[in-house]
Formats: C-alpha cells, structure tokens, sequence
C-alpha cells in the first residue's frame, strides 16, 4: 500500500505559486496607465471579441491576463456584484476599493484550497475620480493579496521589465495620446531585446476619461480613431528631436533604444533607479537618465 | 436579473406580498406621455404632474427616464413602482451590455419590458398599474421606433405617434391633426409640447406649462447619436413660443378642413 509523500506546506504553496506564475507568464501583457483625463487600459491583444479590458461599472474597469475562461469568470463576477450593489443602494456606493476586497477574496480562497487548482490569472481594478489624486488603481496577483498602485503598472508575461520600463518614463500629466505611446513603446520591446512593432490591430485600447458627460466612463478606442492617436504621435515623435526641442517623447525614444543593451548589462540599472528616486521631476531626471544611459550603451558596446 | 432574484428575492417587483385591504390604494400616479418619430430619430416627452385622487401630489416629477444609451421610457400609472421598474430595466439592459459585450436589440429591450410589466399585473388588479410607453433608435434599421403596451403587458409597436396616461386621448387626438412625417427635430419637440398643452387643457391630471414656476415638460430626443434630454432653456423656448400662439388660438393650431 502505498502512503502519500509529506509535502511541507511551504512546499505546496511555493508549488502552486510556481503553476500560477508559469500559467500567467505565457500570455501577453496589460499596461494601465494615468494620464491627465483618466486612466488608460493598452493590452496586447488580436483578438477583438475576447477582451482583456472590460467595463465593471460607471467608474470602475477591469483588465487581467491569465486563462480567459478563469478571469472572464471573475469579469461577470465583478459586474454583477457592481450592478447588484448598485441597485440596492445608489450608484455612487461601487467602489474599486469593494470591488477588489470581493476580488482578493475570491482568488485567496481559491489559492488556498487544496481541492481547487489556483487561478492562472492576475487581475487590475481601476477607478477614476474627479481628480488625478483621486484615481485608483488595485493590482491583485494570482495569491489574492492586492497592490496599491499609482501612475502605472503592468501584468502578464513580461511584466517586471515593462513596468521598470513604465517607472522610469510615466510622469504625471501626460495626455492621452502621450501615455498610449508610452503603453505601447513598453509593450513593444521583447524579453531578448529585440523590438516588435505593435499596430492598431494588434492593440485593445480603453480609457476611463472623467472628461467623458456620461455617467459612465468606460470606452473604447477603436479602429480609426485609434490609429490616429497612434500615428499622431510617430509624428510627433519624428519632429520633436528635430526641433531640439528637450521633449519628453525625444528622450523618451533615445533611452528605449538604451535600455535594451541595459537589459542584458544591467549597466544602466542603477541609472534607472536614480531616475525612479526623483521622479517628481520627471521632465528633467528623464532626459538626464537618457543622456546617461546612452553613455552606458556605448560602454556595452565597447 | 436572475442573480438578484436567487440572492436577494424582495428586491424583485411583483415577489412583495400583496396587501390584503380592499378599495383602491391612494398612491401618485403619472399622467401624460406622448411620443412621435421624424427622419432620422425619435421623440418622447412628458407632463410633470403627479396626482393622488383629486391632489396634485407633485408638479415637479420627472417621468421620461433613458433606458440605455439609445432608448427611453416614459411612465404612466403608479410613480413609485413604475420608477422602481425603469430602475431595474436599466439595471438589465445595462448589465446585459456589460456581460455580453453587445447591446440588446430594440425589440429585444422592448420585449424584456413587455415581461416586467406582465409581472406587475397582481399590482394592477389592486389598481396600481403601470403603463410605459417604450422608444428608441433602431440601431439596425436606422431609425425611430415607438412601442406603447397595456397593463397585460401587451406589446404593440406604433407608427408615427404615441401616447399613454389619463390625458393620452386627448393628446393624441391633437398629434393626430399636428403630425406629418416630415418633421425635422424641432418640430417634432413642438408638436408633443402642443399635444402636451391640449391634454392638460382637457385632462385635470395632466399639468401644462407653468411658466411662473418655470416648470416645463421633459422632453428627450433619441437619434443615431444617442439620447439627449432638451435643455431647460430649449423647453423653454419651445413651450413659450406655444403658451403665446395660444393667446390668440386658445385652443391651438388649426388644421384644415379637408
């Protein structure tokens, strides 16, 4: 007869751990983004009826990578404890706050029950206020702890190099077009290195715009418009450096091109983190990183 | 829909236990609604008055609600249920939207209404009916649609105009001789605002214009861009420019005789 092998439970939670974290490194990445008006969803995504990005309710939005039919389960969870909470008291009281509790929740249970196997999913919950301070964004990993974050954050297969990436160029006040630049300059660059180029069709965008007069805020981008924010700022990008003007899109460029040689010589990482520690003045630090990490990369070529 | 009827079954109209008094129970009741399409959208507006009995309960009610972005309903009959069931309409065409990431048709919102009513009969065999008159923008068909019901929950869509409430013969025998195809926007709002004036001029529950309150009739607009409620000014405009014409004609345009 044979017994069952003991397995610490250290063990069996660093297992399930593992699964989910392999499970979500598959798929491709979430970016979410402040800018001025709101907040904005860009997810690598081909597809046009399977969203990554969905609306939950007037404010509030819902972005996860992982297994669709796992976060799709969450998705219609969270609209109808929205919807119901909604109806029963008034429309103000659904917050991003209950919201990811019920989330956190949910995926904790699922995590720590043996009998289930974890959830392969990492889920955003933002909401937009009246005011960029008041905008709230909840990252909640596959473990159902949840995450506070401010002006950006990314999930999915490659996300801790994007959201370095992410942390050292989002400043505060950027507009739309601007962050979905951003969104998609770090979407873009690969694991490796190596650069891909990302077009309107490969993208789903959505914003939370608090400019927006309906109640609800949630929309889409799509199609033309789309492709018009994204070729207005190739434009833009083009002139900018021309001009010699110091525009944040100039160097913006000049060290996407040096992080990835920083990438593989981690020359420029501590760069990087001089440019996080002061990031209340972006514009400048953000040039001056640039400028740096250039040096680095002919260092790294050397 | 479901869900809150699995998890929280008393929130749910018709599921309330039905009480046991006989005689007709004294509750505001809406009045007037009327509706009329032109080329390229819809209009639906309402009075503002609200009566319990021979009382006027309220002169300031709103009773033309959007259900979503391209419809609206007006409500005639009890207020206070019939603005709980607009309630939970938008709640379901909403939540439908959200989870299915498509709109419901309009005939499918339509239906869905039709349904919520018919779960309301128990309440109107007491006498608290509630009679919506349904529009909107048929997005596939491109163009306005109005579907007025019963208390059975009948449905049945209408051409041109509509109305329902206690004043609602008389404001359709004024849109009957007011109404022409060819409308453009702003002849429409002004032709419901005339039938509007000719209920409240025949009708006790009906409430016409009451310029030294400034309280005008709701009027919502829905076309290929969505629902739109006028603006207090542009009502103004529309049920000043009718209260002047009726200083001469009091009782309104005239059509011709043959």
């Amino acid at each position: 007869m044979s017994t069952p092998f003991y397995v610490s439970p250290q063990q069996a939670m660093a297992d399930r751990a593992e699964y989910a974290r392999k499970g979500i490194a598959r798929g491709r990445s979430v970016v979410v983004l402040q800018y001025t008006d709101g907040v904005v969803f860009v997810a690598e995504n081909p597809s046009r009826a399977l969203h990554k990005v969905s609306e939950i309710y007037d404010r509030i939005a819902f972005a996860a990578v992982g297994k669709y039919n796992e976060f799709e389960n969450l998705r219609i969870g969270g609209v109808r404890y929205a919807d119901l909470r909604g109806y029963t008291y008034d429309r103000e009281d659904v917050t991003a706050r209950g919201l990811a509790n019920v989330y956190a929740q949910t995926l904790g249970t699922i995590f720590s029950s043996a009998a289930e196997k974890p959830y392969e999913v990492e889920l955003i919950v933002a909401e937009v206020g009246n005011a960029p301070e008041d905008d709230q964004i909840y990252r909640l990993p596959h473990d159902g702890s949840i995450v506070d974050e401010h002006g950006s954050v990314a999930v999915g297969g490659n996300a801790d190099q994007i959201s370095s990436y992410l942390d050292q160029h989002h400043r505060e006040g950027m507009t739309l077009g601007e962050a979905l630049k951003l969104a998609v300059e770090s979407l873009s660059r690969d694991t490796n290195g190596g650069e891909r180029t990302l077009t309107a069709e490969h993208l789903e965008v959505a914003t939370l715009d608090r400019t927006r007069p309906q109640q609800r805020k949630f929309k889409r981008i799509l199609g033309r418009q789309l492709s018009r924010l994204l070729d207005e700022h190739s434009g833009a990008e083009a002139e900018k450096p021309a001009e010699g003007a110091a525009g944040d899109a100039g160097s913006a460029e000049e060290s996407a091109g040096a992080g990835e040689s920083a990438g593989k010589g981690k020359g420029a990482n501590g760069k990087g983190a001089n440019g996080k520690g002061g990031s209340g003045a972006s514009d400048k630090e953000a040039s001056g990183s640039a400028g740096s990490s250039e040096g680095s990369e002919e260092s790294s070529e050397e | 829909m479901d869900f809150l009827g699995e998890h929280s079954p008393d929130l749910l109209p018709g599921n309330r236990p039905l009480p046991p008094i006989q005689g007709a129970i004294e509750a505001p009741h809406g009045t007037t609604i009327v509706a009329a399409t032109f080329p390229g959208g819809v209009v639906l507006a309402g009075d503002r008055r609200a009566t319990m009995g021979n009382v006027i309960a309220q002169r300031d009610i709103e009773k033309v609600f959007p259900a979503d972005e391209y419809s609206a309903v007006g409500i005639a009959g009890t207020a206070g249920l019939a603005v709980e069931m607009v309630k939970l309409f938008q709640l379901e065409l909403e939540h439908f939207e959200k989870v299915e990431g498509a709109q419901l048709s309009l005939e499918g919102k339509a239906n869905r209404l039709s349904t919520m009513i018919r779960g309301n009969l128990g309440m109107a065999m007491q006498g608290l009916a509630v009679v919506p008159l349904f529009a909107g923008w048929d997005v596939d068909r491109e163009k306005g649609r109005i579907f007025s019901y019963d208390v059975t929950g009948g449905r049945s869509e209408e051409h041109g105009f509509a109305s329902t409430g206690s004043g609602s013969v008389f404001a359709r025998g004024a849109l009957k001789k007011l109404y022409r195809d060819d409308f453009t926007e702003n002849q429409a709002a002004t032709a419901v605002v005339q039938a509007l004036y000719d209920a409240a001029d025949d009708d006790s529950a009906t409430g016409g214009p009451d310029l030294a309150r400034r309280i005008y009739p709701i009027v919502t607009v829905i076309t290929d861009e969505g629902f739109k409620k006028l603006t207090e000014a542009e009502i103004s405009e529309i049920a000043r420019a009718v209260h002047e014409r009726r200083f001469e004609q009091p009782d309104g345009p005239r059509a011709a005789l043959l």
